[in-house]
């Protein structure tokens, strides 16, 4: 039983890796005001660019690079949309979500020729498990030893990178004067404007760190979960992150929660498959996947707590003409 | 005062597209002044000074501060220069404490911890420096918009602005905390900081400046010591000519009623009862005035009369016709239906759709007409054409009925509402805060109109929060308090006592009052 819930916990944390760093990069994006519905198309984008360079380079550091760069550039093209444009911002995130999976699709079939994929990572080009010292040794120690060699130790650097990211954002959205003015940005954009800050600089930035953190939740599907690049194989988690970031009301720790819960209900989904429950007998594998979704109607219907959004997300803003 | 003014504009010109906001500005600014610029909506007043913030470039001319040439490209440089604003809207984060508002854009380092701690201590200073007291830890969204607007001042001051703009300060303070502003104000004077003040009432000119200029139609008319003026002559130069500060009117010739409303209970939708039990009636050729203080039943009355809002009970009579308004299923169309014309309290969120261009909302609620349609189409060049003869009628500037509504000034997005109810020849007009927001000409305007409706015959139901405008219009006054009608007066009712059943204070004379004035 208990290795069973380790089992499962560890999973946890491999399928919410993408979701906290997905989410995140939304938080720094929709707390600026401007409202990123193309975290799926940035991350798709990322995971093969990242794949891509990784089989050409042999270099997962230089695949990660190739994939912050391209879901950056998808950002500034969001940006550009709907920050220097003042275009629509969900019209110009649709865009981008079918932009990036129509063209990952065709260049991957046109540069490598395997239906899109991208072929398998050789040595070196991917980011490889970490394993913690004397994990081998602590293993079998009772309760502390699964503990640590299987939940905290053995996984790939950018899961790190994910959780470490929480603290961090937390600290750069409270205790960083850029985390003020990101904050005031998102809810009112002409106090910042007339504080003598400029609206636009500040909300490129918060796009470019968008983009960053999708470069790394797309790598790492990729790149370190995945060895390669699979047509479409964001599969709706940049829609994810986005519910995510709603049930974490716009808060770092809260994302993280969010994403363990949404991670946890997927894995242990998996794990159910074919287990007779009481009463309910055995759950469709649909039930456990589609419980997120459910889970975020439920809060946005008021059921728990309320999510208000930074009151100038989806705002594009301009200056009144008196 | 020295010498050298703080601020000193030459020749300042602005235009957005086709308009010229400014032409030619001249200003002198003495240092350690308070200098009052005055003028209707739509003068330039705001856009003068959003060049001097740096909000908007001047097209051409020149600004010395300090006789210094400077040049203001953004509201940084405005700062830095000392200048500081007070925005009509308040440039304030709502979910920011005072603290977070205050350091905004000033905060010193990367790390904001030093920033507020340098802020928290400025703060007490500047607190006791001017007597501007307000708890640095507060929520903006938690406090009432006085103090709100003291976090705008705080803010100047902490970015040591020596010249402070404020914009129609007052427009959201009460008369009550509108006095203590300017106390503050002299407290800046004194101080030695030098104080513009942007407003189109008259009385807070005379009673808070030094040195008033008066602007016009994007042009800069008089300036004037403001002990040597007076507010007839400021009027006067606002509006280009002489204007009556009072509505002329003869004695009404009322007839017999029109609307009688009989216990009337309203409940909103909290479960509160908003309107008590309220009986009143309107006659032909009479302007009723409900008097009050905002949010005691008024507009919640108006709503229900309207077809707005659904009563939990009572009558109607209108036209002879009786409607049970407890039951009725009547909407604001089939109001309109039985001839009751209505000009909402909030034009912006009732009377007008602001994207609309002008010719559509000239016709809004009245669409189904049939002079304006041909079967299920609309007919386009009759409802223009209406709208070009409202235009005309009711002066409605610019004369464009494709501009969008939302380019007009307060004052002409009014007059359209205002000549779409009247020129449909409404029996029974209800009128909701018909001048908030309008500028002094067109305030004469409206009220000259309103009163030749009355003239006409029709019966006027009269609601305003402006106590000086219900003592010009109404030929009787009923003074509503906590959803009741506690009181009733004549035409010529004091204002003191008015104010004090608006307060709630038991009416001693009713019985007496009510029957002087049926």
């Amino acid at each position: 039983m208990f290795e069973s819930i380790i089992l499962i916990l560890d999973s946890t944390v491999r399928v919410s890796t993408p979701l906290l760093l997905a989410c995140l990069a939304g938080l720094y994006s929709e707390r600026s005001g401007v409202v990123d519905i193309g975290l799926e198309g940035k991350m798709l984008g990322a995971a093969f660019g990242a794949g891509a360079v990784a089989y050409l380079t042999a270099n997962a550091w230089l695949g990660l690079l190739a994939g912050i760069a391209v879901s950056i550039g998808l950002g500034l093209l969001h940006g550009f949309a709907s920050i220097t444009n003042r275009g629509n911002q969900i019209v110009s995130g649709v865009a981008i979500n079918f932009l990036a999976a129509g063209l990952t699709a065709l260049l991957g079939q046109t540069w490598f020729r395997q239906g899109g994929r991208t072929p398998s990572l050789p040595e070196g080009g991917r980011f490889r498990e970490i394993v913690w010292p004397f994990a081998e040794q602590l293993r079998d120690v009772p309760v502390i030893g699964p503990l640590y060699s299987e939940l905290l130790s053995g996984h790939n650097l950018l899961v790190y990178c994910a959780f470490l990211a929480v603290p961090l954002t937390w600290w750069v959205l409270f205790r960083s004067r850029f985390g003020l003015r990101l904050r005031a940005v998102g809810e009112n954009p002409a106090a910042v404007d007339t504080a003598g800050i400029s609206v636009t600089w500040l909300r490129y930035r918060a796009v470019i760190a968008c983009g960053a953190l999708c470069g790394f939740a797309g790598s790492y599907l990729s790149i370190a979960a995945g060895s390669g690049f699979g047509v479409n194989m964001t599969a709706g988690q940049g829609f994810m992150a986005l519910a995510a970031l709603i049930f974490a009301k716009w808060r770092p720790v809260n994302a993280m929660f969010a994403c363990l819960l949404f991670g946890f209900l997927d894995a242990s989904g998996t794990r159910m498959q074919g287990v007779e429950f009481p009463v309910i007998g055995e759950l469709p594998l649909q039930v456990f996947q589609a419980l997120p979704y459910v889970l975020t109607v439920i809060l946005l219907a008021g059921f728990i707590g309320k999510a208000i959004p930074p009151k100038a997300a989806g705002v594009p803003y301009l200056k009144e003409r008196s | 005062m020295s010498d050298t003014p703080a601020i000193e504009l030459r020749k300042i010109n602005k235009r957005f597209g086709s308009v010229h906001a400014n032409k030619d500005i001249d200003l002198v600014v003495g240092k350690g002044s308070i200098h009052g610029i005055i003028g209707e909506n739509g003068a330039g007043k705001s856009t003068l000074m959003s060049i001097l913030y740096g909000f908007y470039q001047a097209d051409d001319g020149d600004i010395l501060v300090n006789g210094n040439k400077v040049i203001i490209p953004d509201s940084k440089a405005a700062i830095g220069l000392g200048i500081g604003m007070v925005h009509q809207h308040f440039m304030l984060v709502d979910n920011f404490s005072v603290l977070e508002n205050v350091v905004l854009g000033a905060e010193d380092s990367q790390m904001l911890s030093g920033g507020l701690a340098r802020a928290r201590t400025e703060l007490k200073r500047l607190e006791e420096e001017y007597e501007l007291r307000v708890d640095p830890d507060a929520l903006i969204q938690d406090l009432p918009v006085g103090l709100q607007q003291r976090v705008e001042i705080l803010k100047a001051l902490y970015r040591s602005a020596e010249v402070l703009i404020l914009d129609e300060p007052t427009g959201v303070l009460t008369p009550a905390e509108a006095d203590h502003l300017f106390k503050i104000l002299e407290v800046l004077k004194n101080e030695g900081k030098t104080v513009l003040l942007i407003t189109h009432k008259l009385r807070e000119i005379m009673a808070a400046t030094d040195t008033v200029s008066v602007m016009r139609r994007g042009e800069m008319v008089a300036t004037r010591e403001t002990k040597n003026t007076s507010m007839e002559e400021l009027a006067e130069l606002m509006v280009g000519r002489s204007v009556l500060l009072r509505v002329d009117k003869k004695p009404a010739e009322a007839k017999a009623p029109v609307m009688e409303v009989e216990n009337l209970t309203v409940t909103d939708s909290r479960g509160v009862q908003v309107v008590k039990d309220v009986s009143f009636n309107v006659r032909a050729g009479e302007i009723v005035g409900i008097a009050g203080v905002s949010g005691n039943g008024q507009s919640e009355l108006l709503e229900t009369l309207s077809g707005i809002r659904r009563a939990t009970k009572g009558t109607l009579k209108i036209n002879g016709e009786t409607i049970d308004l407890g039951t009725s299923t009547l909407d604001a169309a089939d109001m309109r239906a039985k001839n009751m014309g209505h000009v909402p309290e909030d034009r912006h969120r009732m009377g007008l759709i602001n994207s609309f261009a002008e010719y559509e909302n000239s016709i809004l609620g009245y669409h189904r007409d049939p002079a304006y349609s041909k079967g299920w189409l609309m007919d386009l060049a009759a409802i223009r054409k209406n709208a070009v003869a409202e235009i005309e009628k009711y002066d409605i500037r610019p004369p464009s009925p494709m501009l969008k509504t939302a380019n007009f000034s307060g004052g002409n997005q009014q007059k359209i509402v205002l000549a779409r109810e009247i020129e449909r020849d409404p029996e029974v007009l209800l009128v909701g805060q018909p001048t908030r927001g309008v500028d002094i000409g067109a305030i004469e305007f409206i009220h000259r109109r309103i009163v030749e409706l009355r003239d006409e015959g029709k019966g006027i139901l009269l609601v305003s929060v402006e106590l000086d405008e219900i003592r010009a219009l109404s030929d009787r006054v009923l003074v509503m308090f906590d959803g009741r009608i506690v009181g009733e007066r004549g035409a010529n009712a004091e204002e003191g006592e008015l104010g004090l059943l608006m307060a709630g204070v038991e009416d001693n004379n009713k019985n007496a009052a009510e029957g002087g004035a049926r």
